[in-house]
């Protein structure tokens, strides 16, 4: 996996530092604000962080690398989150992966060409009761079979064009 | 409105208890995660719309109530009606109208959303006959379902900060820690420590400042009730540990949730900004003097981070990495001071206790595990959901009288129970009652409370490949048994699922499970082994299959499983034809199908939807036999 140089806008990671103390306690929260606000954490936000927080930059990527609600790469419009989760996975969640690599073209932590969708698998999300569980964007979808991925996939689409 | 003493608080409880009182119904509709993934959403929104329509003609209002998790999750959307008592399943948005005019005006009962009774097909009107409810006892998700979490002021009419009120007034520290020991409670997150020891020798640690932390990093795959608990009922969670604090002498609290339960962020932060509002967090609790505010931490999605090492470097925003366990977190925990870490369930059960008294809880349970616990059934099992039992309830009555037996009433193979560290539990031990002590003596253990049901369509040599590919994932990577260990078995489970077994290959999964246990420095890798370790012990036969005769029982691994029609069955449906995802199915409507072998991925998708049970499994390696026959 190669990490290109992407060129950001600073200014709404200064912002999110602003509002936290300069210590390296803050660090998770900064990078999940800087998250949300990037969609990824860019390379040149970190050194800021890092700067700011007088963190060393080894140790902001140690962090922002160790856990996995952090992506180094720009993601794609809609996330979707397929569940393997133990009761997901004996309910049939693999079949679910495989449906989107062929409706897609990408696999999990993979995203298509044209930005619109990035692929992860989680373990488990607690909605187990509903397994296999799929989540496009904001929308969970229980139960979901092999045949109804082209649906919830047609659903963004749709959601897009608005 | 901040509530400055304990007569000004009792009198809140009567106001928010009479709030209601002239309501024509209540109407509970459930909004936790799994009946919103079945559209909750727009249910609560339309009867929100009809009750205004109603309410602004005057005459006794309509009362329409979002709740956290009713665990009857399968049937979602659920809708419960109070005081009547009735419970409707699957109820959509569109029918809402019909439901008010009809049930709540008239008193009519819709037939179609009750609860059908799978065994005889009867249809039940009663939350508390319904069997999934009707075995059940809810300490610490006593008022999950019933109230707004949204709202303090149901909580504290349903008995929310009565515990509260009772330690602070009524009891000094000393006599709270002496309740909690006295209820016998343990932990509730998966290692069942006793609460009331960890308390005292937290208490006993030197230190300026000490903490309070709850453990919200619910990991364990096929686990739920602690997303339920923080979303369904944040009060019981922050009442608990504002007990523990004052028991403790803690000013400060921290709630590590997990990065996968965003509703839970939101309803705990709705909650503890209500609940200091009311005086019942913050400074000079309820008048009575004592400090004590809570601090929601995000965890970032690492499963190791619900170690209690790893969870307190993680709130202190570094690697979640854990560290051996020869210094207790109890004496250097967070910023290396002293540090109570409990689990949401425990917490949850506290403000009962205190409430309560401890012998309440402690005649609940069996002799060494007292009170309840949440599990979650889940799995190939009719009724998945979230449910509240005493301690030593046997599996039998949970899975086949509770969870209403296995789906498509196949034949029952395991429950998985303690996530990754746990282990199966086979059908021979059914009849096992279920408690700390109990589960371990049968290779498992409590975990999280998580209970995944398995049938004979579940391959146990897949289910322990699933453990370790999701271990390896997960592992921190810092020591070198768990690292290294975990990979090696997943090289030799790989090769026994894609038909590469080899004799010995038993023998050295073995011996790579000791060494794991003896050299790793957390549980998690102490433990994890305990899937693989489990399954061999009872279903031995099954690794030997795969290894002998490359053939998978369960007809599950793909490499060594093919698929045929029987002609005799198959009433030419066309659901599987319209169900295999790369047309290896031919065949015409209302005629015999048949699968080629050439272009099926053995996937099971026809096997899944044939309504004929006219598919079956064989092993792949007698295919060019079978052909020629």
């Amino acid at each position: 996996m190669t990490t290109e140089h992407y060129a950001v806008d600073l200014g709404p990671a200064a912002e999110i530092l602003e509002g936290y103390p300069a210590e390296e306690a803050s660090l998770i929260q900064v990078l999940q604000d800087v998250h949300r606000a990037y969609n990824y954490l860019p390379c040149d936000v970190l050194g800021t962080i890092a700067k700011t927080l007088d963190v060393p930059l080894a140790k902001v990527f140690s962090v922002s690398t160790f856990y996995k609600a952090f992506a180094l790469e720009p993601q794609g419009d809609t996330i979707i989150k397929i569940c393997v989760g133990t009761a997901c996975h004996i309910r049939g969640a693999g079949q679910l992966v495989e449906e989107l690599e062929r409706k897609l073209g990408v696999g999990p932590d993979q995203t298509t060409e044209d930005m619109k969708f990035t692929v992860k698998t989680v373990n488990c999300v607690g909605a187990c009761a509903m397994a296999p569980v799929m989540i496009v964007g904001e929308t969970y979808h229980g139960s979901a079979k092999p045949a109804r991925v082209g649906k919830f996939l047609a659903e963004v689409e749709v959601d897009h064009a608005d | 409105m901040r509530i400055e003493s304990k007569t000004a608080f009792e009198s809140l409880q009567s106001e928010a208890r009479a709030r209601h009182a002239d309501a024509q119904a209540e109407i509970h509709v459930c909004c936790g995660t799994g009946c919103l993934a079945n559209g909750s959403k727009g249910v609560a929104e339309a009867f929100a719309a009809e009750a205004e329509k109603r309410n602004s003609n005057g005459g006794p209002p309509l009362v329409v109530k979002p709740t956290g998790c009713h665990g009857f999750c399968e049937r979602g959307p659920l809708v419960a009606f109070k005081p009547s008592g009735l419970l409707y399943t699957k109820v959509k948005a569109t029918a809402v109208s019909e439901v008010v005019e009809k049930t709540v005006e008239n008193g009519e009962i819709l037939s179609r959303f009750l609860y059908k009774d799978p065994t005889d097909k009867s249809r039940i009107e009663q939350y508390s006959d319904i069997p999934f409810y009707k075995h059940q006892n809810r300490v610490a998700m006593r008022n999950i379902g019933l109230i707004d979490p949204t709202d303090i002021l149901d909580a504290v009419a349903e008995g929310a900060y009565a515990g509260l009120a009772k330690a602070l007034f009524d009891m000094d520290p000393d006599q709270v820690l002496d309740e909690v020991e006295t209820s016998g409670l343990r932990g509730r997150g998966g290692a069942g420590f006793n609460t009331a020891r960890k308390w005292r020798s937290c208490k006993k640690a030197p230190g300026e400042r000490r903490f309070v932390l709850c453990n919200g990093d619910e990991g364990d795959p096929g686990a739920f009730k602690d997303r339920s608990i923080m979303e369904g009922d944040p009060h019981s969670v922050i009442e608990g540990m504002i007990i523990g604090a004052y028991a403790l002498g803690s000013h400060e609290g921290f709630i590590y949730v997990r990065d996968e339960y965003p509703l839970a962020i939101v309803n705990l932060m709705i909650a503890l900004e209500q609940a200091r509002a009311f005086g019942l967090l913050g400074t000079n609790i309820l008048g009575s003097g004592f400090d004590f505010d809570i601090k929601i931490s995000r965890g970032g999605g690492a499963f190791v981070c619900g170690e209690s090492s790893a969870l307190m470097l993680s709130i202190a925003g570094k690697v979640g990495e854990p560290r051996a366990k020869y210094v207790h977190s109890t004496a250097k925990g967070l910023f290396d001071l002293p540090t109570v870490l409990n689990n949401v369930e425990t917490w949850a059960n506290i403000g009962a206790i205190i409430d309560r008294g401890g012998e309440w809880y402690a005649s609940m349970g069996t002799e060494k595990s007292k009170g309840t616990k949440a599990f979650s059934l889940v799995g190939k099992v009719k009724n998945t959901g979230l449910i509240e039992l005493e301690m030593g309830t046997t599996l039998r009555h949970i899975i086949f009288d509770i969870g209403g037996g296995i789906l498509a009433d196949r034949p029952f193979k395991a429950v998985q129970t303690g996530g990754p560290s746990g282990g199966c539990v086979p059908e021979s031990l059914l009849d096992l009652p279920v408690d700390f002590e109990k589960l371990t003596e049968a290779g498992s253990m409590m975990g999280s409370g998580g209970m995944i049901v398995m049938d004979d369509r579940t391959c146990m040599v897949d289910v322990a490949r699933y453990f370790l590919a999701f271990l390896i994932e997960e592992s921190c990577g810092k020591c070198t048994p768990c690292r290294e260990g975990l990979r090696q078995m997943l090289t030799i489970y790989d090769g026994l699922v894609e038909g590469r077994g080899k004799s010995g290959d038993i023998e050295r999964i073995e011996r790579l499970a000791k060494g794991m246990q003896l050299g790793s420095l957390c549980e998690l890798g102490k433990s994890a082994p305990n899937p693989v370790l489990s399954t061999l012990r009872y279903f031995r036969d099954e690794y030997e299959a795969h290894i002998n005769d490359n053939a998978c029982p369960a007809g599950m691994c793909r490499e060594l499983t093919a698929y045929r029609i029987l002609e005799d069955l198959c009433g030419g449906c066309h659901a599987c034809f319209k169900a295999c995802p790369v047309d290896a199915i031919t065949g015409e409507p209302k005629a015999l199908h048949t699968i080629h072998h050439d272009a099926c991925i053995s996937c099971g998708a026809c096997f899944d939807v044939c309504p004929d049970q006219a598919i079956e499994t064989f092993p792949k390696n007698t295919l060019f036999e079978t052909e020629v026959v």
